[in-house]
This record gives structure tokens, sequence and C-alpha cells, in this order.
């Protein structure tokens, strides 16, 4: 049986769709990373599929239950970290815990041993006393992490849980998921702006935009699947009539898209290619200004799939208090 | 200078933004001119009179036509024959009569024969306003009743009131006592209800319970129980205070605290019911501290908390007839200020007791259980 099964899902706001007739399936035991520009419909989706929006048409099912008549299953097997911080900043980290704890009816003698597995597992024993708003940004996210696990899920859904945090402790909060995924058999959804992380760490990814699927498959598959295994990007000047035409002529040239002055160039062989555009400029005498090259990322996957460059559209989420972070 | 206008710019641009905030800054000291305009300094009137007359004879007989007379066009009180002066009394304990006149059985005779006739009006003197009021009016009568004869000069014919106060005298502090107990059960609902309600929910940590297996009554009972608790705390510490400051005799009498705590409790829970109602479907953590003073003024005024509401205008007695901070201002009168048990302020728990029902039922229907 799979995790999620997510079938013709929409949700609506007035005339405006935000989420599509989305489908797709989560196997169990899966990392399954959903990416999109903000807008794009991750949060609603998400929030249908944990039983916080009803859908406008469609459904799904969450380990087996249907979120729109078995609700109440359906929460009892999952945990859920929102997009905004919401652990109770005037509460300890460790009665953040507890609280859930009792809210997910953990049984007493169990509520110890699970709280302190789980505080060791994200790092924060040592700060177990301290009231969350002591806490920088990142470990917040980490007390967030800790709480949606601590009625021991099968399922877990996190919306963007790297947004916002500096790059250690976003490797901090990944290299945790990980760990926490290898010690018990757990699915986890995530949505991310962040590629590389989505390339090193998902299974599979969904591409949404638009409230619509995109593309569907593993990271590999995904960047095999577009044009080129390099991605050149050089800017030139000036720039001949025709120079487009040119460069697509080059060996092992699969696709250009010039902008201004600066080419993007997809090859199948990024050497070759090289070689043969700094000979066609010389001969053209054309200065290279600037030539970089690159394999493909799922950057070039995303810009292919949406049209967009994922930097254009990232989001201007708060920048969060990291002053504590040097532990 | 430059930076100033910055300054400003900013403040004035996200003031005309803001029109919730325009309107209720606006309305908040109309509604308090309005209000206290027509709260304080009315004629009290509509007063209820219990008369026991234990003599029958004609002069009796006229003496009461002439009370009738007044209340017919001054509308001042009510009569209410009583036969038995023993129940009168209780009827005035337990405040369903504002006074009692009492004509006594040798009435007749002594008036026939000028022998210095009297009658005695004993009177609820907890209220001063409403005490004053009723005297001068009977006064006034019993001065219409003794003409033509010569005024001037004290006849042994004419007749005497005698005023009799059932408690000791009751100075204004005390009288704003019970109001001041209720005032503090609601800022704990607005404060440490309401806003903080609000304010969780605008920052999404009821998204974090709502995907949690709670029901929807599991986690109303929760919100209401907590803030219940909160405020019953609060008035419970303030009554305590209140009773101490405000010299109310035996403040510790442990009968009247427990009965004091059933009101509290109500009390507590009725306007617990009300903010919740209120809120269930709001989102901006700007509306709770608006609507706080303008709801302030509107409950507790027209209560009868500060004057008695018969001296209020029709349009404000509506307002005092629904307001919840009536019935909890007269429990808390009844006990503080009279010691009176139970059967005094029964009406008023069952007035509690419906408002919170009603309003709960209506909240837990707007609540949803969705974003
Ligand atoms: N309650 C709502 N009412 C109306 N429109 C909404 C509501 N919630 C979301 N939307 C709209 O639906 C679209 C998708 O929003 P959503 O939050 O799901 O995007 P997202 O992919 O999570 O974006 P982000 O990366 O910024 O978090 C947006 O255009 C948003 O404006
Ligand atoms: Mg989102």
């Amino acid at each position: 049986m799979d995790a999620i099964d997510v079938r013709q899902i929409v949700k609506s706001f007035g005339d405006f769709t935000a989420v599509k007739g989305i489908s797709f399936t989560v196997g169990e035991g899966e990392i399954f990373g959903l990416l999109g520009p903000n807008g794009a419909g991750k949060s609603t989706l998400i929030r249908m599929l944990v039983t916080l929006l009803p859908p406008t048409a469609g459904t799904a099912l969450v380990g087996g239950f249907d979120i729109v008549t078995h609700q109440d299953q359906v929460r009892r097997l999952i945990g859920v970290i929102p997009q905004a911080m919401t652990s109770d900043t005037e509460l300890s980290v460790e009665e953040n815990l507890l609280i859930f704890a009792k809210l997910y009816g953990v049984p007493r003698e169990k509520r110890k041993r699970l709280i302190d597995d789980l505080l060791a597992a994200v790092e924060l024993t040592q700060w177990r006393d301290k009231q969350v708003r002591q806490l920088s940004g990142g470990m917040r996210r980490r007390v967030e992490i800790a709480r949606g696990l601590v009625h021991e899920p099968k399922i877990f859904f996190l919306d963007e849980p790297t947004t916002g945090l500096d790059p250690v402790s976003r490797v901090a909060v990944w290299e945790m998921l990980r760990k926490i995924k290898a010690e018990r058999d757990l699915t986890i959804l995530i949505t991310t702006h962040y590629m590389d992380e989505a390339d090193k760490l998902c299974d599979r990814i969904a591409i949404v935009d638009h409230g619509e699927l995109k593309a569907l498959d593993t990271p590999g598959r995904l960047k095999a699947a577009i044009p080129g295994k390099n991605v050149l990007e050089a800017s030139f000047a000036p720039v001949p009539e025709g120079w487009t035409a040119t460069l697509q002529a080059l060996p092992s040239v699969e696709g250009v898209t010039p902008h201004d002055n600066i080419f993007r160039i997809a090859s199948g062989n990024g050497p070759a290619t090289t070689m043969a555009l700094m000979s066609a400029a010389a001969q053209a005498n054309v200065t290279v200004q600037s030539l970089s090259v690159q394999s493909t990322t799922l950057d070039d996957v995303f810009v292919h799939y949406t049209g967009r460059a994922l930097r254009d559209a990232l989001h201007d989420a708060p920048r969060l208090d990291i002053s504590h972070m040097r532990r | 200078m430059y930076r100033t206008w910055a300054i400003i710019e900013r403040e004035l641009r996200r003031f005309r933004r803001s029109p919730t905030l325009i309107v209720i800054s606006l309305l908040f000291p109309i509604v308090q001119l309005v209000i206290l305009g027509y709260a304080f300094g009315g004629n009290v009137r509509h007063l209820t009179l219990a008369v026991v007359d234990r003599d029958r004879g004609v002069p009796a007989v006229k003496l009461k036509e002439l009370a009738g007379s007044i209340a017919a066009n001054a509308g001042t009180f009510e009569m209410i024959p009583y036969a038995d002066e023993g129940a009168a009394i209780l009827a005035l304990r337990n405040g369903r009569v504002n006074g009692v006149l009492t004509i006594p059985p040798d009435y007749s005779r002594r008036v026939l024969s000028h022998a210095a006739p009297r009658v005695a009006l004993i009177e609820d003197n907890t209220d001063n306003f409403v005490a004053a009021s009723m005297g001068a009016t009977l006064n006034g009568m019993i001065g219409a009743a003794n003409q033509p004869a010569v005024t001037s000069q004290r006849m042994p014919g004419q007749v005497t009131l005698d005023v009799v106060e059932i408690y000791p005298y009751v100075p204004y502090i005390q009288y704003l006592l019970p109001g001041s107990v209720v005032m503090s059960i609601f800022m704990m609902v607005m404060i440490g209800g309401g806003i903080i309600f609000i304010d969780d929910k605008a920052r999404g940590l009821h998204e974090g319970y709502l995907v949690t297996p709670i029901t929807k009554f599991e986690l109303i009972a929760g919100f209401v129980l907590s803030g219940a608790i909160k405020a019953v705390l609060a008035g419970f510490v303030l009554m305590t205070i209140g009773s101490v400051i405000a010299g109310i005799p035996h403040p510790f009498d442990p009968l009247r605290l427990l009965r004091m705590l059933a009101v509290i409790v109500m009390t507590a829970l009725a306007l617990i019911s009300m903010m919740f109602l209120l809120m269930v479907r709001v989102t901006d953590p700007l509306v709770p501290r608006a609507i706080f003073g303008v709801l302030n003024t509107l409950l507790y005024f027209p209560s009868g908390a500060v004057y008695p509401q018969q001296g209020f205008p029709g349009w404000m007695r509506v307002i005092a007839v629904a307001d919840p901070f009536t019935y909890a201002v007269h429990a808390f009168k009844s006990l503080l200020l009279k010691n009176t048990g139970f059967a005094a302020i029964g009406g008023d728990l069952a007035y509690l007791s419906i408002f919170t029902l009603i309003a709960m039922t209506a909240a837990v229907r707007l609540f949803r259980r969705t974003l």
C-alpha cells in the first residue's frame, strides 16, 4: 500500500484555483520532495493532505485513510511541521514536546523515553529547559521536528523546514531528518526551494507550478530527461548578427537560449563544445567575456519545466535570528 | 528634519490603511459620551413599593389612593399590596421590592382622634440613589395628605413618616465594588482569553492543534475552561482585596465566600462564552484590542454598577436587560452589601447559565475545525 495516494485533488479560493487536479503516490519509507516557486500551491496541497483544508474536489489517501471522510484516523498517523514557526515561544523546549505528547494521547510511561530520545536526535538535550524564545531559528525548527515526531507518526509532512535558515543550520536539519529516518519506519513528504537539498535527500521529486504537476521522477532521471549533460553560460562582446545560429551549429550543442549578450547553451559534451566555442569566437573576432561550464543540476530541470529560475522566485521569508547558533 | 518627515509619512500612510482603527477610535468616545451621558443622574423611577395595610380603615384607603395617583402620574414607583409585613420585608431583603410602606393597625383611630398618626417606610438603603428618591416621593405624598391643614407647624393630627433603613450605611466605594469584581473578570477574559486567542491564531499556533486528533469539542472546552480558570482567579482576588479596601463587614465569612465563588464562576463562564462567540471567526489581532474599550463601556455602565438602572432612559434599560454584567452586579450587590442567600441571586445565576448556554452553542456552531 502507498503511504500517500493523491487523487485529482483540487483547491479553489473563490475563482482562483491554487491546486488544479494533482495526482501522485508516495511509497512507504520514501522521502518525497515537492518543489515549486512561491505561490505554486505547495502549502495548499500539504494543508489538504494533513486535513487542515478541505479539498474543493478530488481526495487523497494518507496511510490508507481518506482525508475527507476519515480525518481522525489520518491525524493519528501523521506528524506535521507547518511553514510558519509555530512552537510556543513562552514554553520551554521540553514543555512544547510534553503538551503535544498529551494532545496525541501518548501514554505517560512512554512520554519521557520518547521525549528524551527525540531531544537527543535533534541535539537539543542540553537546551530542554530553555524557553523557545531564547533559541535561534535553526534550533526552533529542530524543536518543531521533535514535536512533530513525539507520537511516533508513520508519515511526516514538512513545509519548507529549512527556509530562512543559514547554510549550516540547513545542513544540520537535513542530516537530522536523514538520521531519524534511518532509525524508524517513516515516510517523509517535504517541500523546499533548495534544489541542492532536494537533489541529495529526496528519493523522488515532484515539480509543481501554478497548481499543476509539471514533472515527477527521481532526481537522477529528471536531470537525464532534459537536453544536454552540461550547461555552458557565456557572455560575448560584441554579439554579431546570427550568433545564436553559429552557436547552435557547434558540436554537441542541443539548445541555445540567448539573454542579451549572455547565452545558455545545453551540450551533450561540455569540453568539446567549449573548445569549439573558443575557436568560433576567435574567428569571428568576438571576445568571450565570461564562460562557465557546469553539469546539469536540478536548477536547470526546474527552469526547463517552469520557465523560471528558482532563485528569482525565492521566498522573501524573514531572516531568522541566528545569533545563538555558535554553540 | 528630513528623517522626521520620513517617520511622519510612514505613520500617516499606515494610519490611512487601517480603517478599523480609525472607525473604532472615533466610535469609542461617541459610545462613551452617549452611555455615560445617560448613565448618571437620571431621575430614579419605576421603583417597586410594597404596601402593608394593617389598618384597612377609610383614612388608610385614602392614603393608598393618594400613593396610587402619585405612582400613576410621576411613575416613580409601582405599588404591590402585601398582606403580611414579614413577607414584604423578605421581598425587600431579596431585592424584589425597593421599599415597604407599613400602615399600622391604629392608623385610622389616630387620624380621627388627632393622636399623631404615623406610617413607616422600611427601605433598602444599599442604593443611596434609590433610597433618596423613594424617601423624597413619600415625604411629598405625606405632605399632600396633610393638606389642607396648616403645614408650617406640626399639629397633633398631622401624619408623620418614619424612615427605617434595614442595612448599615453603604459608602459609595462599597456600592462600586460589585462592578469592579465583574470588571476584573471581564479584563481577564479579554486579555487572558480573547487577545491571546487571536494572537495565537494569527501566529499559526492553532494550526499545530488542528493537525492533532483533538476533537472540536475538546479544543473549545480547553479554550473556554482555561479562560474561565484565569478569570475566576482574577475575580476572587479582586473580591477579597476589594472587600478589605472598601471595608465590607465580615469580608471572610465562609458561607458568603462560597456563594461569591458560585457567582464568580458563572460570570466567568458567561463572559468567556460571549468573548468566544465574538472572536470565533476573527483573525486580525487588532480586533479584540479595538472592541475591548467599546465593549467595556457598553457593558459596565448600563449594568447598574455605578448608578441604579431605574434612572436610565428606556433604550439603555433594554441594553441592561440583555447585559450579563447586570445580573452579575446584582448578585454581587446582594451578597456583598446585603449578605443574602441563594434565594436573592437565583434569577441572576439562571440568567447567566442561559446566556452561557446560548453563546456557547452559537460559538461552537461557528467554530471551524479547519483553517
Ligand atoms: N486562504 C487563501 N485564500 C486565498 N488564496 C490563497 C489562500 N491560501 C493560498 N492562496 C493562494 O494560493 C496560491 C498557492 O499558495 P501556497 O501557499 O500553497 O503556495 P506555496 O507554493 O506554498 O508558496 P510558498 O513557496 O510561498 O510557500 C497562492 O497564489 C496564494 O495566494
Ligand atoms: Mg508555502
